[in-house]
């Protein structure tokens, strides 16, 4: 039994240990300092880089990080805090759905929401894509968390007349602080690697894109647009995006681990 | 000065306490979770700046009692309390009374000490205060000074105020507790079986610092421990299935009680 138990670990790690192996070493080979400096060059030209969607995955991921965090925090404690209301309950089942909901769905939610009434692709359309589909991750853990810190404390404050209000926010979201950042954490890199909710939300720029109201460009989605390309050097580039993109969601998933061992225990 | 009492085992004992003057006067009190009526009205005169304590078996209804002179009770989903409890005259469970404003003025320590997991010692005892907006530095190292100093706290951790209160023992922890209570000035304390977590030492001490207070403010303190309630109070209440069976000077209480529920209670026949 131990054999098979352990036969499957290996399974599991497998997967994660071959890509990270094989993006490194296709990846590596087109990753240099222009890659990270430089726009795209011109179609079928050699060099150039993908600094432009770099940083539009950064601009992405705080803008639905501005959409998400407020939205899953606040309603998670808000499930925690009086768990039996009906619009806890209703709002419990709504996130499990919209967790399970495709994310192309999503982008089309942005579609119909901002872009159409805009007229025009956005990255803010992108960044509220991506946010809608943070809420239901930062929510749940929320909650969960929220709602292990001990009774005990909550009555410690409101023993010494702090109103219930500022009891959850001065005293029950502060102790439950880390663990709701390691959620917001583990949510972004979930989310991070999107691509189908951007393709007509952010679209992609071939330039640098700073205004959140124009499209703008974003790793996955110049990966997907080298990968379909004709190009040499263009597939190399996509190969260094993903390793880019892989780092990136790795970078987050450490400091979610580092995030969660500062959490004071609540056990 | 006291009010005279209308239920007969109050005005037995109501010549005992007729020196004191009242901190609270409980009329009635009833208490139920969801059906379960856990206090079948108990009307009993708690005496300023006196330890009286609480006393009786598992389930008697001593916490439930302690919970319903700070209005803590009405926190848990399902509870509700009847009749009055009143301080200087005034209803703490009139309409309109914030339950806020109530605990402001009587303190509480519970069973396992819950210092703020994330605060300092320091910004434990002054949590009282910051939370409710007062930002004067000055002000507050005084305070915190002053309270750690009344619950005899002050030598241990003077120097080190900024580690977190979780990092004290169990004994100074409830201390610390108590410091923080302190700090917001009430004028009652409600203890919860404050040291039925502590080894003998630290009960000791957290007794010897009840006797200290009551110079000061009043404390009310629920026991199930007999021999606590007669080292540390003046008044002793004995509640038996939500009622009161006998109050009066813990001396005479269990002494020469009055009750036969009393004697068989404190002579260990039961409970």
């Amino acid at each position: 039994m131990a054999v098979v138990t352990c036969g499957c670990t290996l399974l599991v790690l497998a997967p994660l240990i071959l890509i990270l192996v094989f993006l490194a070493a296709t990846g590596i080979s087109a990753l240099n300092w222009e890659f990270f400096t430089r726009l795209p060059g011109a179609a079928g030209e050699p060099g150039g880089g993908m600094a432009n969607a770099i940083a539009g995955t950064l601009w992405l991921i705080s803008l639905a990080g501005v959409v998400g965090v407020p939205i899953g925090v606040l309603g998670g404690t808000f499930l925690a805090e009086y768990p039996a209301a009906r619009l806890s309950q209703m709002t419990r089942f709504a996130a499990d759905v919209m967790n399970g909901i495709p994310s192309i769905v999503m982008g089309l939610f942005a579609y119909v929401l901002i872009v159409l009434p805009m007229r025009h692709f956005s990255g803010l359309a992108g960044g509220v894509a991506l946010g809608v589909m943070l809420i239901p991750t930062v929510m749940r853990t929320t909650e969960e968390i929220v709602r292990l810190v001990p009774h005990s404390v909550r009555e410690a404050s409101l023993a010494l007349g702090i109103p219930k209000w500022k009891t959850t926010l001065r005293v029950v979201l502060p102790t439950a602080a880390a663990g709701i950042v390691t959620g917001i954490m583990v949510g972004v890199a979930r989310i991070a690697g999107e691509t189908a909710p951007l393709l007509f939300t952010a679209f992609g720029n071939r330039f640098w894109s700073w205004n959140v109201l124009r499209p703008m460009a974003a790793l996955p989605l110049q990966i997907f647009a080298y990968a379909i390309s004709p190009f040499d050097d263009w597939h190399r580039q996509a190969w260094a995006g993903a390793l880019v993109l892989v780092s990136i969601v790795l970078i987050v998933n450490i400091s979610a681990r580092y995030a969660a061992s500062r959490q004071v225990k609540l056990r | 000065m006291l009010r005279a009492m209308e239920t007969p085992v109050g005005e037995r004992h109501a010549i005992a306490l007729i020196d004191h003057t009242t901190a609270i006067q409980a009329e009635a009190v009833h208490a139920w979770f969801d059906l379960l009526h856990a206090l079948r009205g108990i009307t009993m005169t708690i005496p300023e700046r006196k330890v009286t304590a609480v006393i009786g078996p598992s389930g008697c209804g001593k916490s439930t009692f302690l919970r319903c002179l700070n209005r803590m009770h009405e926190l848990v989903p399902g509870a509700r309390v009847g009749g009055s409890v009143l301080m200087d005259g005034q209803d703490i469970y009139a309409p309109g009374v914030d339950p806020v404003q109530v605990r402001r003025r009587v303190g509480m320590v519970f069973q396992k000490p819950n210092p703020f997991p994330t605060m300092s010692i320091n910004e434990n005892v002054a949590a009282g205060l910051t939370l409710a907006g007062e930002r004067n530095g000055k002000l507050l190292d005084e305070i915190v000074e002053q309270s750690l100093r009344a619950a005899a706290l002050w030598d241990e951790v003077n120097a080190r105020l900024h580690e977190p209160g979780t990092s004290l023992s169990g004994g100074q922890q409830q201390r610390l507790c108590i410091a923080r209570a302190l700090a917001v000035s009430p004028e009652v304390l409600l203890m919860d079986e404050p040291a039925s977590a502590l080894d003998p030492a630290s009960t000791l001490r957290i007794e010897e610092l009840a006797r200290d207070l009551a110079n000061a403010i009043t404390i009310v303190i629920v026991t199930h421990n007999m021999q606590q309630a007669a080292r540390v109070s003046d008044f002793t209440a004995f509640l038996l299935g939500g009622a009161l069976v006998e109050y009066g000077p813990t001396n005479d209480l269990f002494t020469k009680p009055k009750e036969r529920q009393t004697e068989d209670y404190i002579t260990g026949r039961f409970g």
